[in-house]
């Protein structure tokens, strides 16, 4: 058997089986050695798979040889190739952070459970981005959830909170996920598919409810999922509460999958002939996106706690994509695919850097933040730099962004739009601004908890963190893996969804 | 070095200079890149260096032409200045953000395309604040705050102008704006124009000089004099050469300032003002256009630099002597500070214009260039801000802080590399004013360097700095000036002295000169405190009504019960199937 045909499943299936395998080990150092080394592996196997596609053009994996469409065939074109790189490239970074970070925050029993769910979650993310079958989508949808719920939940031991904010996801992740199941059966009782290139076919030139109703029902589902507001409402909570770790990983790749996954609904699926997916376009995502951009982001700039100011960041940033979708053209599709990748980058180093201060600090309040360029040079600088890629400023990953989202506003004659970019832009100037000027301009605590010593956070959680604020500024100035890419895959989703 | 940019290195060195341990050392690696940096401006000569490709652009890091190299030169021996009179600061915030904001001010300088140019214009904005924070108390926060609005402001415009242009034109080219075609009411060049217009401290987008500058430290105040402003003047002049409505603008920023610089009683703060009209002669010089006078208005910033810097550091030597530079508690230092006073003398000197001093040189140019194109009125205000600059920064300045009624104070002199730092300021200053006598006009170094061939063509050529009616007339504007401020002082009027009004005054209160005088400083003062008022009002509500909707216990920031989540999920739900239903 020759292991690179098997390439398209591997990055899904090495997670899964590991998974599995790591509740079998002992607890302490080993399942988290044993995750460390399987995420590389799925980052080694998703970067081969880049390559290829890049190289080759679209490659499709029939599962255990039932061709398509009754067998579920996974589909790897240049959109999830990125996606499946971003992911697990997070996954590679967060891993070996997590062992410090996992062994403060959670109970030492529990981590093999840990390390499981999270290689699970891992597989599940990967596995909806890979394949190309709509009930597939659903059944990893649920394996990444339902172990996300628990990754969330495991924060419980710093923080009660983290319980109820597990609960309410459960319950608002079930919902999104019924929503988007209830899609794919109506889209199903209309073609007799779960194909997503044969429901494309099948679907031309088919105007009924059924299909109306399936299409608003995917939707509102994977709108959930990504945090489309006003639903965005578990995930602040969700993203404060959890351990650390988690937090850096859901925020920088649960989203970011559930973005891609509309993309390709709206692109591969139903395609521009659809008149609704043009009204959706204009009446749903453009209002509620630009709405996003700002109500979050103000939420954010009043936050007293620095993980839930992230949290709020984060749907406002969705909000930008959402806008750049809502152009309908190749330039914002592109513009929203450099986002989404853009986005994990800064994010993740960002919650990073938030994780090394709750591991020395225990606190993720503004007040920890006060003075820690004295205490934590090396984790405030990291913040620092992730954070004006967040703002945009040139030389970042945040700058290619906000660069092609305003080439995309005024190629779509959307100058205002542009208008609406840099004003939030100047929101999260605010936020970003308030926590640097506590760390870099004021004093550490006198008293309390916070005001005792503090050491740099160990070489283990800093050098991953780097690593992804390398990628920040690396990606900020070689643009040809991330938009170089992104435009090609968007040329290519726009030339099969019959748009310019 | 290859094509290493001058500006890179300095602002590369800022950076690192945090590192290098001990004081002396890192003072002597902080002159020594202005050294390198201009080793590298001179080996490179004319032309376009370290182009690089972006967006599949080729863009220009470092252009150097006649205009940016006269600028660029000034800036690195204003940096070397700083840095010798700064040898006793220790604060490595300051002292880094002391070569970065230069280094970045350099870098726009000598960019050669728009992206370039709004890298280090945003650069430059973001690091000076640094300098203003660097006084580390609330006061100076909150102005610091404030300077940044604008300074972002600017820069948020010029990014604006710059995707305008783009896509009006296809061009990232940094060159005039009006050759491309469009004019300067499209929006683009509108943009362009006003960002320009913020960082020059154009009237009524002047107050974050006055607000901020002061509000930092001893050194910083002078690092900040220099750069900010300058950038800006270089810009235009490279942009919007010839544009009539600079001319105007100028003119009204060369006079308006004056009234408040007489009231003022912080010596700084007289100085910003100066400072402000100052850029006024510049921009109308740029305004004109012609060679004549942009070579006047580079050549007048070239000598400002060192003028003004030099008042600036005398002012601050005696602030960092004193402790204070309010005009009414100062006063007789010259007997213990005599070298900062000699100092002070030539730089006020200086700035007012007096032969044998640099201004004297270069301001004729300016003016030359605006009556030679005949705007008549023009020229009258700027004769009539030539007598004020003599009036508040050539006579107020070193007279209330050295001479005036003893205060009592009798400070040390100024530390030593303060005084070695003024006197290579006065030096130069000196220099420039007396090279001509030496040299011929045709030899002047200074003519040298300026943008444009200096054409000598005959006796009555403005160039030739020392002609007896050039002389007359500068000094008739000098004795009218110093006769005003004599009269006003001998009559306890100035206002720093009000607390010594003795019965005379009553009746000086009734002519119509100090009314007037008083009543358009008092009016446009209100009225921009009436503005301000308005406007933050209007903000500060707004921001209690974000507050109230956005803030950890409003509306929309509540962690909500899991019912009403699912109550906005069926809502959207109900427009998603709506919708679809209706297309």
């Amino acid at each position: 058997m020759n292991l690179m045909a098997q390439l398209p499943v591997l990055p899904v299936v090495i997670p899964f089986v590991a998974g599995a395998l790591a509740l079998l080990l002992p607890k302490g150092r080993a399942p988290w050695a044993w995750a460390t080394f399987v995420s590389w592996l799925s980052f080694l196997a998703s970067a081969l798979l880049l390559r290829e596609v890049a190289a080759t053009g679209p490659v499709s994996y029939h599962l255990g040889d039932w061709p398509p469409p009754w067998g579920i065939e996974y589909r790897i074109d240049l959109a999830n190739a990125i996606v499946l790189a971003l992911v697990s490239g997070i996954a590679a970074a967060v891993a070996p952070f997590a062992y410090e970070s996992v062994r403060a925050e959670i109970d030492e029993r529990q981590s093999p459970y840990f390390y499981a769910a999270f290689l699970i979650c891992v597989s599940g993310l990967l596995g909806v981005t890979a394949t190309g079958d709509a009930f597939n989508i659903f059944v990893f949808l649920e394996i990444s959830s339902l172990s996300t719920y628990a990754l969330v939940a495991m924060g419980g031991r710093q923080d009660r909170r983290a319980l109820t904010a597990a609960f309410t996801y459960l319950v608002m992740g079930t919902l999104g996920a019924t929503f988007f199941v209830i899609g794919v059966g109506l889209l199903y009782h209309a073609t007799g598919t779960l194909n997503l290139a044969d429901l494309h076919l099948k679907l031309a030139g088919q105007h009924n409810r059924v299909v109306e109703a399936g299409f608003a029902f995917i939707l509102v589902g994977i709108g959930l999922k990504l945090a489309m507001f006003p639903m965005h409402l578990w995930l602040p909570n969700a993203y404060a509460y959890a351990p650390s770790a988690v937090s850096a990983f859901l925020a920088a790749t649960a989203t970011k999958v559930a973005v891609y996954v509309l993309v390709r609904f709206f692109y591969s699926v139903f395609g521009l002939d659809f008149a609704f997916l043009g009204d959706a376009l204009t009446y749903v995502l453009l209002p509620l996106g630009v709405a996003g951009m700002f109500v979050a982001s103000l939420i954010a700039v009043f936050q007293h706690d620095v993980k839930r100011m992230l949290a709020y960041s984060s749907v406002g940033q969705i909000g930008y994509m959402l806008l750049g979708l809502s152009f309908g053209t190749r330039e914002g599709l592109a513009a929203a695919l450099i986002h989404l990748v853009n986005h994990g980058l800064m994010k993740g180093a960002l919650f990073l850097a938030v994780a090394c201060v709750v591991y020395r600090l225990g606190d993720h309040r503004c007040a920890a933040f006060s003075g820690l360029a004295r205490r934590m040079p090396v984790t405030t600088w990291a913040f620092v730099l992730s954070g004006l890629s967040l703002i945009g400023v040139p030389g970042t990953v945040g700058f290619v962004s906000k660069w092609y989202l305003l080439e995309a506003s005024f190629a779509a004659g959307h100058a205002w739009a542009a208008f609406m970019i840099v004003a939030s832009s100047l929101i999260a100037v605010l936020y970003v601004g308030r926590v640097v000027e506590l760390m870099l301009l004021r004093e550490p605590p006198e008293q309390g908890p916070l005001s005792e010593p503090v050491k740099e956070a160990p070489l283990s959680m800093l050098i991953p963190m780097w690593a992804l604020v390398a990628a920040n500024l690396y990606f900020g100035l070689r643009t040809e893996f991330t938009a170089g890419f992104a435009e090609q895959a968007a040329a290519a989703l726009m030339t099969v969804s019959g748009g310019r | 070095m290859g094509e290493f940019s001058p500006a890179l290195i300095v602002l590369l060195g800022g950076l690192l200079a945090p590192l290098v341990r001990g004081g002396l050392l890192r003072n002597v690696f902080m002159l020594a890149l202005p050294a390198l940096a201009g080793a590298q401006l001179f080996a490179f000569g004319l032309g376009e260096y370290g182009n690089y490709e972006l967006f599949g652009h080729t863009l220009t890091l470092t252009r150097i032409d006649g205009l940016s190299r006269m600028f660029a030169t000034v800036f690195l021996i204003a940096i070397a200045l700083n840095v010798v009179y700064a040898w006793h600061v220790r604060d490595r915030l300051q002292q880094s953000a002391a070569l970065i904001y230069p280094g970045s001010a350099l870098g726009a300088v000598l960019a050669g395309d728009l992206v370039t140019l709004f890298v280090f214009w945003e650069l430059a904005a973001i690091t000076s604040v640094f300098l203003i924070w660097a006084s580390r108390n609330r006061r100076a926060f909150y102005a610091g705050m404030r300077y940044l609005v604008w300074q972002i402001a600017s820069g948020v415009l010029l990014l604006a102008g710059v995707v305008f242009y783009y896509r009006a034109t296809g061009s990232l080219e940094f060159g005039h704006f009006l050759d491309s075609g469009l004019s300067l009411t499209h929006p683009a060049l509108l943009c362009i124009f006003l960002a320009f217009g913020i960082k020059s401290a154009f009237p009524l987008l002047h107050n974050w000089v006055q607000d901020s500058y002061p509000e930092s430290t001893v050194t910083g105040t002078i690092v900040l004099s220099i750069f900010t402003t300058k950038m800006a003047v270089a810009s235009l002049a490279r942009g919007f050469a010839g544009v009539e409505a600079l001319v105007y603008i100028g003119a009204a920023m060369t006079a308006f300032p004056i009234f408040f610089a007489v009231i003022e009683n912080d010596l700084r703060r007289v100085l910003t003002y100066s400072l402000n009209n100052q850029v006024g002669f510049m921009v109308v010089g740029v305004g004109v256009g012609t060679p004549l006078a942009l070579n006047g208005a580079a050549s007048y910033a070239f000598c400002n630099i060192l003028f003004e810097g030099l008042l600036f550091m005398a002012m601050g030597a005696v602030l960092y002597r004193t402790g204070t530079i309010k005009g009414s508690e100062l006063g007789g230092l010259y007997k213990t500070m005599p070298w900062t006073t000699f100092f002070c003398l030539i730089g006020a000197a200086s700035i007012s214009a007096f032969p044998l001093f640099s201004g004297f040189v270069t301001k004729g140019l300016i003016i030359s260039g605006a009556a030679k194109e005949h705007y008549f009125w023009v020229w009258l205000t700027l004769l009539f801000a030539a007598a004020g600059v003599f009036h508040h920064s050539g006579i107020k300045i070193p007279y209330f802080a050295f001479f005036a009624h003893d205060s009592g104070k009798r400070p040390k002199e100024a530390p030593l590399h303060m005084l070695i730092a003024m006197g290579v300021s006065a030096a130069l200053c000196v220099g420039i004013g007396v090279a001509q006598l030496f040299t011929g006009p045709a030899g002047d170094p200074l003519y040298a360097l300026m943008p444009f061939e200096v054409k000598i063509e005959d006796a009555h050529s403005p160039y030739i700095a020392y002609t007896a009616p050039h002389i007359l007339v500068q000094l008739q504007i000098l004795f009218f000036s110093g006769l005003a401020f004599a009269v006003l002082q001998k009559t306890g009027l100035y206002p720093p002295e009000l607390k010594s009004t003795n019965l005379d005054s009553d009746w000086f209160y009734r002519v119509p000169g100090r009314a007037l005088l008083s009543w358009t400083a008092g009016a446009t003062r209100a009225l921009w405190r009436l503005s301000w008022r308005l406007f933050t009002g209007r903000v500060e509500r707004a921001m209690e009504r974000i507050y109230a909707v956005h803030g950890p216990e409003g509306r929309l920031a509540r962690t909500w019960p899991v019912g009403s989540m699912a109550l906005w999920t069926a809502v959207v739900l109900g427009a998603a199937l709506a919708l679809a239903f209706i297309a």
